[in-house]
């Protein structure tokens, strides 16, 4: 009985104990469905990883390691016109579209964040909204109105549309950032002599860098990944990004189906993406919920 | 160097709030003007619209004569120095004083050698590398002084720059910035809540409350002779204690006891003539412990039961409560509320007063005991009840 009662409290006590130390110990079938999930996820990676180092009738079977590994598919998308031209473009749209995304961007979220604006809510309501439009309403409209004014088929005509659904987002988490910068600073470079777009550059800018640099990341792999644009508003190789041009890829013959290039293609431009978000994964994920929790 | 005026300056808010009304101030050349209130008082919204972060409504700001209501900041040639600091984070010590100049493209060499020179008057010399992050409340202090000096500006100002450091560094300091002001000799305008900061660094003082200057003047006049109800009870720590009284022919009816107008107000309050209600005001020094003061003419002797003692060492605060039947004052209890002076009395609920008197550290006082005191009758204040202002002062 004794024994009992004394053996109780320590049991809390230790209970209590191990609550404080921080989180329990992950048990063992945690693990296992975080590998489930991970294998879920990445598979179709490794498949299309697997097909692009197979060739001829090897494309056709199902094992897990290619049987005779091969980069011939990766030797032949370099030297396809059709790939190399849609990388340029790609590189071109993407990087143009991030520029001016987070260069503009900047400017009308430093207005909203800080200036002076009448209904500044209903102006940032009515930016985001242009974010949830479906791009596939304004697809057809667009390639009318594209062709009507000679911007169908030009790498332009791809800038815009990206980066009217690439500024709410940069527009949204800048805004966010901005705001949390104390405005005495500003006040301190007005004061010390600067101008209102001087105390902007050198003073707001260099220091809400890890919201730009997220915002241009998330920028960068929209306009990099856009495929619905790519596809209805360009019909050649001039202006062509890659995503679309794969589906442009043939086989050798009439009858084969492009298979292995379409992998090899695909493992090249994902490439850089996946590089950027393992280097920027931590700025991405501040980003995003700094914009979430500011809203 | 210059002159600093402000003529009839209106601050009103769309929400038709006014923060400042009517301020009308000169800031002489190379003055330390201190600009001082409770919280709210419209202070630092006066010193934003010198600096020009915010709009004037109404009224004229000159700077050496010249107008400049429309002036940008940066073209005022002022210098400001933050209640936070203010330092650009991602900037070193020598780039963060060094902004202003850099702004103003000075050649790199003369930065550098104003830069250093600042950096010697203030210690931070051994510290210009560094980023605001990494250093000390007291040093980043320094470097927002800084920042302003290296300018050679045409006036200082500050917004209650020592309120964020503790208290020894802010004693510390307050001195730092007087002996760099009196160095420089730049007219200054000094933004504070704190009344200490006010008496012992300004060359004037100006009291304001709910956007009104109460009284400008040096800190010696304003602590002998306020103005005001709010002026007496804001200047000095502890507070001036105020009590009801009655002003009969010759005497002051005290709650402790009758007092024969003083030689130095009788001529003061002829004017007034007959009988009226009066709020006297007696600041805690004036009392004595009867036992160290002596039997000495023109003191009036009384007798307190002491409720707290508080020993600062060299000198005692003692605490007593005096009973006071005269109805209450409005004015009274509307200062205490305004300015958070919890040590001004209310009249409200109770008959009683509290009143602080500073006596001698040789003092038998105890708490809960009766002791004699006595009270100097010559430096006894006398306030209207009805407008608070001062029937003795000017």
């Amino acid at each position: 009985m004794e024994a009992a009662t004394v053996a109780q409290p320590r049991a809390a006590r230790r209970k209590k104990g191990k609550k404080a130390t921080g989180e329990p110990k992950t048990p063992w079938w945690l693990w296992i469905v975080v590998a489930g999930i991970v294998l879920f996820c990445l598979f179709p990676f490794y498949w299309m990883l697997n097909i692009s180092l197979k060739s001829g009738p090897d494309l056709s079977s199902a094992d897990l390691l290619p049987p005779n590994p091969t980069l011939k598919n990766y030797e032949s998308i370099f030297k396809d016109s059709n790939f190399t031209n849609g990388l340029r473009n790609s590189a071109i749209v993407a990087l143009t579209t991030t520029f001016l995304s987070v260069v503009f961007g900047s400017f009308a979220a430093y207005t909203l964040a800080r200036l002076k604006v009448p209904k500044k809510f209903w102006i940032l309501a009515l930016i985001l909204s242009v974010s949830t439009f479906p791009g596939i309403s304004i697809a057809a409209p667009l390639f009318k109105l594209w062709t009507d004014i000679g911007l169908y088929n030009t790498l332009i005509g791809l800038i815009i549309p990206n980066l009217a659904f690439a500024l709410p987002l940069t527009i949204y988490i800048l805004t966010s950032f901005f705001r949390e910068i104390p405005k005495d600073l500003e006040e301190a470079a007005l004061v010390d002599g600067a101008t209102r777009f001087q105390a902007f550059y050198k003073v707001v800018v260099p220091l809400a860098a890890p919201g730009m640099a997220t915002a241009a990341i998330l920028t960068f792999i929209a306009a990099w990944n856009e495929f619905l644009f790519a596809i209805t508003l360009t019909s050649s190789q001039a202006a062509r990004t890659v995503p679309a041009s794969i589906a442009f890829f043939t086989g050798s013959t009439q009858f084969e189906q492009p298979l292995g290039t379409i992998s090899a293609a695909s493992v090249v431009i994902s490439i850089p993406l996946i590089i950027m978000v393992l280097l920027f994964q931590k700025r991405i994920v501040a980003g995003l919920t700094a914009g979430a929790v500011k809203g | 160097m210059a002159e600093i005026q402000l003529d009839g300056i209106w601050k009103r808010y769309p929400d038709g709030f006014e923060a400042v009304k009517n301020m009308d101030l000169t800031i002489n050349d190379g003055e330390f003007m201190i600009l001082v209130g409770p919280s709210g008082c419209g202070k630092s919204t006066a010193l934003r619209m010198i600096a020009g972060l915010e709009d004037i409504t109404e009224g004229d700001l000159l700077i050496g004569g010249e107008r400049v209501n429309d002036l940008e900041p940066r073209d005022r040639d002022i210098a400001m120095v933050f209640q936070n600091y203010a330092l650009y984070p991602h900037m070193s010590v020598r780039d963060n004083m060094g902004f202003a100049l850099k702004l103003a493209k000075v050649p790199n060499s003369e930065i550098n050698s104003k830069v250093e020179e600042a950096a010697k008057i203030l210690d931070l010399t051994q510290h210009l590398e560094r980023k605001p992050a990494n250093l000390s409340g007291g040093q980043r202090q320094r470097v927002a002084m800084g920042r302003a000096i290296v300018r050679d500006p045409k006036s200082f100002l500050m917004d209650e720059p020592l309120s964020n450091l503790d208290a020894k560094l802010r004693v510390q300091m307050r001195t730092e910035v007087a002996r760099i002001q009196s160095r420089l000799n730049v007219t200054t305008v000094y933004v504070t809540h704190d009344q200490t900061e006010a008496l012992t660094l300004g060359d004037r003082v100006a009291v304001m409350r709910a956007g009104i200057i109460q009284q400008v003047d040096h800190p010696k006049v304003l602590y002998d002779d306020p103005l005001n109800l709010f002026v007496a009870g804001f200047i000095g720590s502890p507070s001036m204690n105020f009590l009801p009284g009655r002003l009969e022919g010759e005497t002051i009816r005290l709650p402790f006891g009758d007092v024969p107008i003083p030689h130095r107000l009788r001529s003061k309050l002829k004017a007034s003539g007959g009988a009226q209600d009066i709020i006297a005001g007696m600041r805690p020094e004036h009392f004595e412990d009867a036992a160290i003061e002596g039997d000495v003419p023109g003191l009036l002797k009384f007798r307190a039961k002491v409720a707290v003692v508080e020993s600062m060492g060299s000198e005692l605060y003692a605490y007593f409560d005096v009973e006071t039947k005269v109805g209450d004052s409005a004015e009274l209890a509307e200062l205490a509320k305004d300015a958070g002076l919890e040590d001004l009395p209310t009249h409200g609920s109770g008959d009683q007063t509290q009143v602080v008197a500073r006596l001698d550290a040789a003092s038998k006082a105890a708490a809960g005991e009766e002791i004699d005191l006595v009270l100097e009758t010559e430096e006894i204040k006398l306030f209207d009840p009805g407008t608070g202002k001062s029937l003795t002062a000017g």
